[in-house]
Parts: C-alpha cells; structure tokens; sequence
C-alpha cells in the first residue's frame, strides 16, 4: 500500500526508512549548484520521435505499476514509447530545483498550485495551452485554475487529488449516538462529549512537522475565508494580521482535545488510535485509509468536511492536493511528449490508474466513477461541489517558508498555545527576508 | 611543502642498499635520477590529491563562505544576489532556531566530556585487567560505535516512542493525561538523545583509552606498587598521567562529535525544538526544495567559525610543544 503525505510525497512503509532514504538523498543533494552532477538518470541523447522520457517520483510498488499501466495502454494507443525514470519520491523532490536545470526528462511528475507556477516562473517548465485545447472540457474550472501559472497559461495537467476532512468511525458515532458536527460550536460540543465517553476527540501526530500545517489550513479558511488564506500563503497577508490571530484563538480552543504528547507521535501511530477506536476523529487526507488494513475497520471508516466557523464562507473550501505532470523546459521529442500529455488529460487514463489506486479520485470530471468506493464516491462529491479548492500549505506557499519557518513554529504552538504572539511576530519577521529574497 | 617536494624524490630515487648493483649506470644517471616514468608518477601522487584536496576542501569552503553573503535560490548563476551582512543579521536576531541550535551543540560537548568519556576510561580500565570473557566485553561495548548512526537512532526512536516505545510501555506513561514525550517535549527529548549518543560514545572512548593503556609500560605500575601505592593511587599519579597523549586525542575526537552531530538527531525527531543543532539548520535550509543556500552557508560559516576557534588554539599549542621538543 502506498503512503501520500499530504505534501504529495508517496512515503514509505514506515517513518524509519523514510528519514532514512531521506539522509540518502541529502547525500545525494550534495550536487546542490552543480547540475552536471545531480542531472543522472536521462541518458538517452538522441531524440527518437517514438520515445518520450518521463522522470517519475512514483517509486513505490503500488503507484509505479499503475502508471506502468497508463503508459502501456498510451503505447498501444498510439505507437510512443515512454521511457521511465524514475527515483525514490523524496530524493525526486529534494533534487528537483537541479533536476530541472540539468537534462531533466521530456515529462516529469509534479504537484499542482504554488510548486508549479514557482517553476514555471523560472522558465523550467514549457506551457502547454495546446494540450490543454484538447483536454480543457474534461476538467472541472477549480482544476483548470490550479493548472495556469502566474502568466495565465497552462503548465500542468492533473491526474488525481485527494481531499482531507475529519476522519471518524461510522460505530463509534452509532455507538455513543454522535452526530455530524456541521459549526464550529457543535464540533466544540461533540469534543467535550468523547472527552467525558473516555475518547481521545481528535487524534493527532505532528512529529513529521507537516500534519500542523493541515489543521492550520482548515482552521484559517474557515475563518478567514479562501482569499485570505490565498494572500496569506503567498505572502502578502501579515502574520499578525488579527485575522491571523483569530485563527490561532480558535485552534487554541481546540487543541485541548487534540491528543496529548502530539510533536513525538507520527501521522501512522495517530492514526492507529483511530484504528482501534480510542479516538473519536482525525483530521487527515484520505491517505488515513491506508492504516485501515482490516476490510471491517475500513469499510467502517467515514469523514466529514471541516464544521464552518464563519457563516460567510461556510463550507466552501476543500483541501485538495492534486498530483500530475509537467513539461520541461526542452523536451527532446516534444511532439509525442504534447501527445503523452492529452493522452493523461482523458477520463481513460485516470479510470486505469484509479484502478490500481483507491485512495484517491480523478482529477477529471468525466472521469467514470461507477467503480468508486463508498469513500471515493464522498471524496469525489466533495471535490467537485467545492467553490475554492486549496493545495497544502507546502504547496500553496514557498516551501523554504513553509518548511524552515512554518513548521518548527506550529510545533511550537501545538506544544505551547499561550506564547502565540511572539510566535506570530517571530513568523512574521522571518517571513519578509524569505519572501524578498526572491 | 617545497622542502618535501624536492628532497623526498631523491630519497626515494636512491636504491635501497639490498638490491642496489654496483652498476656504472648508476653513476651515469647522477644527473637524471628520475626517470621519466617516476616524474609522472610522482606527478600523480602528488598532484591528484592535491587537486582533490583544494577542490574538495578550499575551493568549497571558500565559496560557502562568499555565499554566505548572499541569497540564492540554487537555480542559474545568475540570481545570486549580493546581500552583504543580512545573512548574519537575520540568523542573529531573528530566527528563533540558531541560539538554542548553539547552545545544544555546547551541551552536547559538555556532556559527551563529563559522562561517557570518564565512563570509556573506566571500562577500559577494568578490561586492561586482562579479566574473563575480556573480548566479549570490549564487543559488546564497541558495538554500537560499528552501527551506523542512523541505525542509532531509529533503535532509540523506538524505545523512546511515546505509545509504544519501551519506556512508556513499561511505566505507563502512555495513557492520556500521563503521556511522556521524551521525542517532542524540548525538557526532554535533548537529553533523551543525549543518552543514546552517550551509549554509543563510552564505547568509543573505551577503545581509544584501551589502546591508551597498552603502551602503559607495566614496570611503572610494578614500580609504584613497590613504593607502596594503592590501586588509585597508582592510577592518578602514574597511569593517567602517562595517557596524555590519549586524552589529547579523546579531547579532539569529542569536540568534532559534538560540532558535528546530525545523523541521531535527524532520525530521532529530525532536529524539532529542544534539539536543534547547527549541522541540522544548515541542512533545512540548503538541501532539498527550500534551497535557501546563501543563508544556509551562513550557518555553515558560522559552524567553520566555532570549529577554528576551538582547533587553531589548540594546534598552536602542539606546534609549540614540538618546537620546543
């Protein structure tokens, strides 16, 4: 079973041998400033118009052979071979700044939103409006948005996202007569009621730093509404705006039901208390499912949207971190790669890789949905009923922000709430040199 | 280094006495007593590790320090930027990360001193008593200096982890309301790391007191036994004196495993709050997608800055010594 971190990564089995490969890579990324060196991999100089290379973050069993899948049934379609580079998810992140300025392959994989447009912006990325003529009328607009870089043209195409919400078991809420919180106010309700059932009201494990940054998300666009939030992640929003501070006030009144001893415990072991029903509910992408083994626990798993806070924005924005593809800045044989990339633009291509992979739903909305699970089924009519679809912080924001600033902060305040002013200003600060460095 | 170049050549173009023939040719190629094949040679040995050395060493530490002076993103050349001293300025006054990353990396000296060394010795010292099963000791103790660090780390993450680590497991401590964090509280989880290097540490120091102790030489043990001292007597009047050059060697060792802790740490809990570690900034802030290398490089200066300061007072101190020997 594959693990997605909600930063998009398809992590590994276990948290161990993903910091460990995660050392690996930074020796690996030691090629930082040197392109020559860390551009390995694309070996094939000459420019057969048959084959297209794509470079692909997809390295575990599960997502690997689905897009195997896809690629095979694109050859058989249409002649083109795809020839596969693929390197373990994290090193493939890591790298990607010198990648992509070395001799990156024609196709690569990448992440919707902020990520993209980043290096699109660095002219790293070729636009491909032409791609997008063809296969504009199978997305949804939200989509199409997250597809556009800062110049308004298009420079990636999606494959299948996945949205986060508070994860419960179907029992327990039977069990003890819960019912699903829809404001703010029943949600506070609901968290005192387990407390005193004996349940942990929300699971939660932020020792890998990104999860915190999930609850912030859906705390802040409840609050604050999506443009706000959009502002705020790009920057231009200050951090001790008292929207901000509003936002942490909430999250103050919440965290007391969060699970104890949070910064030590991982997204895996959290989950597990979900699993054996001591807690109530967690906040997570749909990736949570994994930890479902058993076919009872997960047939018993079930979500709901974040409850609204404010009734001006209600329940309008949904999480949706979006996986797919990009072109680089000089593919080889750009003809077949335009054709790879309509090819993974149509409903067909996204039925076999949803095949392979249930944990999450297709980008397309014409994608057939009849052999969704009951899970894929909400997450689906989740996504495409959403008015704002949002990425994650580490892709709506700049990741050197995100990841230096923003993470060893929430930790922070997930661990002490009362000192959240200093904490804001301290963000805020850091957040103009990072934002003006360029 | 000019000294060396031009004498050892010769010396080593001189035949050894065993094999040498008392060929006339030999006094004919006085005047070329490398051949052309021994100047390549030498050409070689010499000049590749050198390249190696300035490219790997001099050439990139150089232009970490000119980097630490500006903001770089690491994509083209072209947008370095020129930022003079705002690197130092951000990293002094505004980043809540550096100071306590400071002060882990002197505690960690601190207690790699204080603890596991004096504990290595000690080890060492009964296991130089030639007892039984003495091997066996010294295996099990070195052991956990073979593994890798990374392995270190992971081991102790999962005695330490909060629901089902060994600790918590065996003194409850894992029920809500009575949770122990020894990974994420900052009270804790510096010294819970510490604990695990310590392990580790002792082992090492034990080596090195052990091989320390061979070259004791036993007649001055006999010979202040004869003068009727005791066993610790012995011990500090005689013994630890004569492991001088050890301790010099325990006291370097320890202060480039203190500067230079990383692996436990990123594996334990990847350097969150309360174990910070300069190694740790460096490494967030340059490697992977952040690529904020400028500001990185200026941690890294700053790490260069401590590690001179505490090797060059203590190089100058052997030149010293050896001038005067």
């Amino acid at each position: 079973m594959q693990h997605l971190s909600p930063s998009g990564r398809l992590s590994l089995p276990s948290p161990s041998r993903r910091t460990l490969l995660r050392g690996i890579g930074g020796a690996a990324a030691l090629g930082v400033g040197m392109p020559l060196l860390s551009a390995c991999g694309s070996s094939g100089t000459a420019a057969d118009p048959k084959t297209v290379t794509l470079g692909s973050n997809a390295s575990d069993a599960v997502p690997k052979k689905a897009f195997a899948e896809i690629y095979a049934a694109f050859k058989k379609q249409s002649g083109i071979t795809v020839d596969v580079n693929t390197k373990d998810h994290n090193t493939f992140q890591e790298q990607i700044n010198s990648y992509l300025q070395g001799t990156p392959d024609d196709v690569f994989n990448w992440f919707a939103g902020y990520r993209m447009q980043f290096f699109a912006a660095k002219k790293l990325a070729t636009p491909i409006d032409d791609v997008w003529q063809k296969i504009g009328g199978n997305f949804p607009d939200a989509m199409k948005a997250l597809s556009k870089g800062e110049d308004g043209k298009y420079y990636f195409v999606p494959l299948y996202t996945y949205p986060w919400a508070l994860f419960y078991r179907k029992s327990v809420f039977q069990q003890h007569g819960y019912t699903v919180p829809t404001t703010w106010d029943q949600l506070i309700a609901l968290c005192k009621q387990m407390k005193k059932d004996g349940l942990v009201p929300i699971a939660f494990g932020d020792k890998d730093a990104w999860p915190a940054l999930g609850t912030f998300d859906q705390i802040n666009f409840r609050t604050n509404g999506y443009d706000f939030h959009v502002e705020l992640m790009a920057g231009k929003a200050s951090w001790t705006d008292a929207k901000v501070r509003k936002t942490f006030d909430h999250w103050a009144e919440l965290l007391p039901y969060h699970q104890d001893g949070a910064v030590g415990r991982t997204w895996q072991d959290a989950a597990q208390t979900l699993v054996s029903k001591k807690a109530g509910m967690y906040l997570l992408g749909t990736f949570v499912a994994q930890q479902f083994v058993n076919k009872a626990d997960a047939d018993d798993l079930d979500f709901f949207a974040f409850p609204e806070i404010d009734p001006a924005y209600g329940q309008d924005t949904v999480e949706a971190p979006t996986d797919g593809f990009m072109l680089s800045k000089a593919p080889k044989s750009k003809a077949s790669a335009v054709k790879l990339l309509e090819y993974l633009g149509t409903p067909e291509a996204e039925a076999i890789y949803l095949k392979a992979d249930p944990s999450v739903v297709a980008a397309s909305s014409k994608a057939d949905t009849s052999a969704y699970s009951e899970l894929q089924k909400k997450a689906y009519a989740m996504i495409s009923g959403a008015k704002h679809l949002t990425q994650f912080m580490d892709r709506d924001s700049r990741p050197d922000f995100t990841s230096t600033v923003m993470q060893p902060a929430l930790q922070k305040f997930v661990r002490d709430p009362k000192g959240v002013d200093s904490l804001l200003t301290s963000i805020e600060r850091q957040k103009k040199t990072i934002f003006a460095s360029g | 280094m000019t000294v060396d170049t031009t004498n050892s050549p010769e010396a080593a173009a001189v035949p050894p006495p065993g094999t040498a023939s008392p060929d006339k040719r030999a006094v004919q190629g006085h005047r070329r007593l490398l051949t052309r094949r021994d100047r390549f040679t030498l050409a070689l040995m010499a000049g590749l590790p050198t390249i190696l050395h300035v490219a790997l060493v001099w050439v990139t530490a150089l232009a970490s320090i000119a980097l630490a002076f500006t903001t770089w993103d690491g994509i083209g050349f072209d947008s370095i930027k020129w930022v003079g001293l705002d690197n130092f300025r951000e990293l002094f006054t505004n980043n809540p990360q550096f100071w306590p990353a400071v002060q882990h990396n002197v505690i960690w000296f601190v207690v790699l001193i204080l603890v596991p060394t004096p504990m290595g010795l000690f080890l060492a010292l009964q296991l130089d008593k030639k007892i039984r099963f003495s091997r066996v000791y010294q295996t099990a103790f070195f052991l956990p200096v073979v593994v890798s660090l990374a392995v270190t780390g992971f081991v102790w993450q999962l005695v330490y982890n909060p629901d089902t680590g060994l600790i918590n497991s065996i003194i409850g401590a894992n029920k809500p309301g009575h949770y122990i964090d020894w990974i994420g509280d900052p009270h804790l989880n510096l010294w819970a790391v510490l604990i695990a290097a310590s392990w580790r540490h002792t082992g090492y120091m034990m080596i090195l007191y052990l091989a320390g102790l061979k070259s004791v030489d036993p007649a001055l043990r006999e010979a202040s036994a004869l003068d009727g001292a005791n066993e610790w007597q012995t011990f500090r009047n005689v013994v630890f004196p004569t492991l001088r050059p050890t301790n010099t060697v325990v006291l370097v060792v320890t202060i480039i495993e203190a500067l230079r802790a990383f692996d436990l740490v990123f594996v334990f809990n990847k350097g969150a709050q309360g174990t910070e570690l300069l190694s740790i900034l460096v490494t967030n802030n340059i490697i992977g997608e952040s690529s904020r290398i400028g500001y990185g490089s200026a941690i890294a200066v700053v790490l260069l800055v401590i590690s001179l300061a505490v090797i060059i007072p203590y190089l100058i101190a052997t030149f010293r010594k050896e001038r005067r020997a």
